[in-house]
C-alpha cells in the first residue's frame, strides 16, 4: 500500500517539540515523527504512553529466578544426590550466584528480545526511510495526506511553526 | 534545557552541530583505512599469529607445554584470566554505573569502552577454555543430562558459578553493546555511498528508523539494561575473587576479596580505557569529543579505585597478623619478602604509589603523564594477580612440596597473544563501528550552551515560534500511536 506524506523538517529540537503541540492543538493528526536521537519530552507532547517494558523485564526476571532454583534443587537435591563437601544437598546460600546469574540473563535477553519484536526491528536488507537527514541533524514530522488535504495550509501551518522546509513523500508499506 | 552551571566545563569543546557529530565520527568509518591503522593492525595480527601458534601447541602437545608444576597448578592462565575480565569491568561501569548516576560525560567514552569490554572477556574466556586442556569438550561445563558422559554439574563450586558469571556478563554487555550502536548504523546506513555499505549498514541497522515510538522504548530498555548490568558487574568480579576466597589456601582465604578485587576491576579498567582513548582521540582526530576533562575525571576514578585496592593490601596484611594464624602470617610475610619479593614490590609501587600522582592537577591534565601512568597500573595490575595466585600456592603446608614457578614461552607466548587478539578486535571496532555514540552525544550538546564554546545550530524561524498558550495538548487532539508499525 503506497501512502502520500508531508513532511515538516526542522532544525532544532525545541522548535519541534512545540510544533508538535500545536500542530496537533491545530487537529491535525500526526503520522510518526523522527529524531536523531531521543528528546525529552517528546513523549508527552506526542501521547506517547509509557513503554510497558519494564513490567515485561521484571516478568523474565522472576522466571529466570523460578528456573535456575528448580534446576539447582532438581539436579543437586533429587535427581542424583551428591555429598559434596560435606554439606545439604539443597544448599540453598551456595545456589545464590547461579540464581542470581539466571535472573540477570533472563531479564536481559527476554526485554531485548521482547523490545525487537514489538518494534519490528530486524535486520532488512533495504531500509527505506522519509528522509535520510533525519538519522543526522534533523527532525522529520510526517503527517499522512489524501487527495481531500489541504497542502497550502499544512504546509503553512508547519511553517508557522518553525519547519525549515515542508516536502511530499511516498512511501510504499507492506 | 537544563540549567548548566556555569562551574562545569563544556562535554563537548569546538561549537559543534549536530551535523558536525555525525560528519567527525563517521569520517573514519567512510574513509579508506589510513597507513597508521594498517600498521597498527599488521603489529595486531602478528601477535595474533604468536597466540594460534601458542594454543595450536597446547592443544596438540598438551598442558605440558605450560610451566605449571604440581604445586603450582595455576599460574597464568588464572592470572590472565583475572586480568582480563578485571579490565573489562571498566566499560560495563561507564555504560551503567554512570548512566544510573546520571553522568553525561560518559557519553562520547561509552562506546569503545563496552567495546573493549566484551573484547576483554573475549581474551578472559581463552584461559579457562585453553586450561581444560580438551576445549572441544567445554561444553562439559553446561548442565547437561548424565548420558553425556558426566554427572551433573556442580552447584557449590565457585568455578561453575564463574561459567554463569561470565557468560551471563559476556552476553548482556554485547546486546547493551549492539542495541546502543543500532541508532548509529542507521546514520551510517542512510549516509552510505557504496552498495556494499548500504547493505552491510541496513543489516546491522536492524531498519532502525528512528521514530519516537522507537526512542521511547529504547530508553527505557537502555534504563533496565544498565540497571541489571550493574549489580551484575559487581557479581562477576565477586564471583571471580570467589574462586579463590571460598578456598583454604592461606592468602587466598578472606572475607575481603569481594570488593578487594571488585575495586582492582575498576582500576585496572579505568587504566586501559585511558590507554585506548588517549590513542583513539588523537588518530581518529576526536579531541572535541573525549576531552581533557574526561582524562582528568577518569584518572581521579583510578586513583580512587587505586586508593581502595592499597587499602585492602594493608588490611590483609593486618588481619593476617590479627588472626594469629601462623599460616596466614607466613604466607603474607612470604609475599613481601619471599623469593618473589620483586613482585610485590612492583604491585604496590605500580598500584598503590603511582595513583597517587594524580592528585597533582598538572599530571592529571597531561597526556603523556596518563598514558604513562595508565600502563603503570595495567602492569601493577597484572603483578598483583600474580602475587596473589603463584605466592600463595608455591609455598604450601608441606614444605618437601615447595617450588618456583617459571613460565614457559608458550606461556609467555598465550598471554602476549591474546593482546593481539584484544587489539585485532578493537582495530576492526574503531575502523568499521562509530567509536562514540552519535546519537547520545547529540543529546548532550546542547549542555555547552551556557558555557565556552556555544552551540551554533542556527534556527532562523525561533523568532516565529509562539509558545503554546495552554500547556499539553487538547484531549481532543488525535492519537493514531499505536495503530501503525
Amino acid at each position: 500500500m503506497t501512502k502520500r506524506f508531508a513532511l515538516g523538517i526542522f532544525d532544532d529540537e525545541d522548535v519541534l517539540l512545540h510544533a508538535i503541540e500545536n500542530v496537533r492543538a491545530a487537529g491535525v493528526k500526526i503520522y510518526e515523527v523522527f529524531t536523531p536521537f531521543p528528546i525529552h519530552g517528546i513523549d508527552d507532547a506526542l501521547g506517547i504512553e509509557r513503554s510497558r517494558l519494564p513490567i515485561a523485564a521484571f516478568f523474565y526476571g522472576m522466571c529466570g529466578l523460578a528456573f535456575a532454583l528448580w534446576m539447582q534443587i532438581y539436579m543437586l537435591g533429587f535427581d542424583w544426590p551428591m555429598i559434596i563437601g560435606g554439606k545439604p544437598h539443597i544448599a540453598l546460600p551456595a545456589f545464590i550466584p547461579v540464581s542470581f546469574e539466571l535472573t540477570v540473563f533472563f531479564t536481559c535477553h527476554g526485554m531485548v528480545i521482547t523490545f525487537y519484536t514489538i518494534s519490528k526491528l530486524y535486520p532488512r536488507w533495504r531500509t527505506p526511510v522519509l528522509d535520510v537527514r533525519s538519522t543526522d541533524d534533523k527532525f522529520v514530522m510526517a503527517i499522512e495526506i489524501n487527495e481531500s488535504t489541504d497542502l497550502n495550509n499544512l504546509s503553512k501551518l508547519l511553517r508557522e511553526n518553525g519547519a525549515s522546509e515542508v516536502n511530499e513523500k511516498e512511501m510504499t508499506k507492506n | 534545557m537544563q540549567h548548566v552551571s556555569p562551574v562545569r566545563e563544556p562535554l563537548v569543546t569546538g561549537g559543534k552541530t549536530y551535523h558536525d557529530v555525525t560528519q567527525d565520527v563517521c569520517r573514519q568509518v567512510e574513509a579508506a583505512p589510513n597507513v597508521r591503522w594498517m600498521a597498527a593492525l599488521s603489529v595486531a595480527l602478528f601477535f595474533l599469529g604468536i597466540f594460534l601458534y601458542s594454543v595450536y601447541r597446547t592443544l596438540w602437545y598438551g598442558i605440558g607445554e605450560w610451566g605449571l608444576n604440581k604445586t603450582v597448578g595455576w599460574a597464568w592462565d588464572i592470572t590472565n584470566f583475572v586480568w582480563w575480565v578485571g579490565i573489562g569491568h571498566a566499560g560495563t561501569l561507564i555504560s551503567a554505573v554512570l548512566l544510573l548516576f546520571r553522568q553525561k560525560w560518559r557519553s562520547s567514552i561509552n562506546r569503545a569502552a563496552e567495546a573493549m569490554t566484551i573484547f576483554a572477556v573475549i581474551c578472559a574466556a581463552m584461559f579457562p577454555v585453553l586450561h581444560m586442556g580438551r576445549p572441544w569438550l567445554a561444553y562439559w561445563v553446561f548442565p547437561l543430562q548424565n548420558t553425556f558422559g558426566s554427572l551433573w554439574v556442580n552447584f557449590n563450586s565457585p568455578l561453575l558459578w564463574d561459567v554463569f558469571a561470565i557468560s551471563t556478563y559476556f552476553t548482556v554487555s554485547l546486546v547493551f553493546w549492539y542495541t546502543g550502536l543500532v541508532p548509529d548504523f542507521a546514520t551510517i546506513r542512510d549516509r552510505a555511498k557504496g552498495p556494499i555499505a548500504k547493505v552491510a549498514y541496513s543489516l546491522l541497522s536492524m531498519g532502525w528508523t528512528g521514530s519516537a515510538k522507537h526512542w521511547s522504548r529504547y530508553e527505557t530498555v537502555s534504563l533496565i539494561l544498565a540497571g541489571v548490568s550493574t549489580p551484575l558487574v559487581l557479581s562477576v568480579h565477586t564471583i571471580v575473587s570467589m574462586d579463590f576466597a571460598t578456598s583454604v589456601v592461606p592468602g587466598w582465604h578472606t572475607t575481603i576479596f569481594p570488593p578487594y578485587f571488585v575495586a582492582g576491576a575498576i582500576f585496572s579498567g579505568f587504566a586501559m580505557v585511558l590507554t585506548l582513548m588517549l590513542i583513539t582521540r588523537v588518530v581518529f582526530k576526536l579531541e572535541d569529543y573525549i576531552t581533557m576533562e574526561h582524562i582528568a575525571l577518569m584518572n581521579k576514578i583510578m586513583m580512587i579505585t587505586g586508593s581502595i585496592v592499597g587499602v585492602a593490601y594493608i588490611t590483609e596484611f593486618f588481619i593476617a597478623w590479627y588472626s594469629q594464624v601462623e599460616f596466614e602470617q607466613y604466607a603474607f610475610i612470604n609475599r613481601a619478602t619471599g623469593p618473589y619479593w620483586w613482585a610485590y614490590a612492583s604491585m604496590m609501587t605500580c598500584n598503590v604509589i603511582t595513583p597517587q600522582l594524580v592528585w597533582i592537577r598538572k599530571v592529571r591534565y597531561s597526556i603523556p603523564l596518563t598514558f604513562i601512568l595508565s600502563i603503570i597500573v595495567n602492569i601493577g595490575m597484572w603483578f598483583e594477580r600474580f602475587v596473589i595466585i603463584v605466592t600463595s600456592l608455591h609455598r604450601d603446608y608441606l614444605p618437601s612440596s615447595w617450588v618456583m614457578f617459571s613460565p614457559s614461552i608458550i606461556d609467555i607466548g598465550i598471554y602476549v597473544g591474546t593482546l593481539g587478539l584484544f587489539f585485532t578486535l578493537f582495530l576492526l571496532f574503531a575502523k568499521f563501528f562509530p567509536v562514540i555514540n552519535m546519537a547520545e552525544v547529540k543529546t548532550v550538546l546542547k549542555y555547552t550552551v551556557d558555557n565556552g564554546p556555544t552551540y551554533t545550530g542556527h534556527d532562523p524561524h525561533h523568532d516565529l515560534i509562539h509558545k503554546p498558550t495552554t500547556h499539553g495538548v487538547p484531549a481532543n487532539a488525535p492519537v493514531n500511536y499505536d495503530k501503525h508499525d
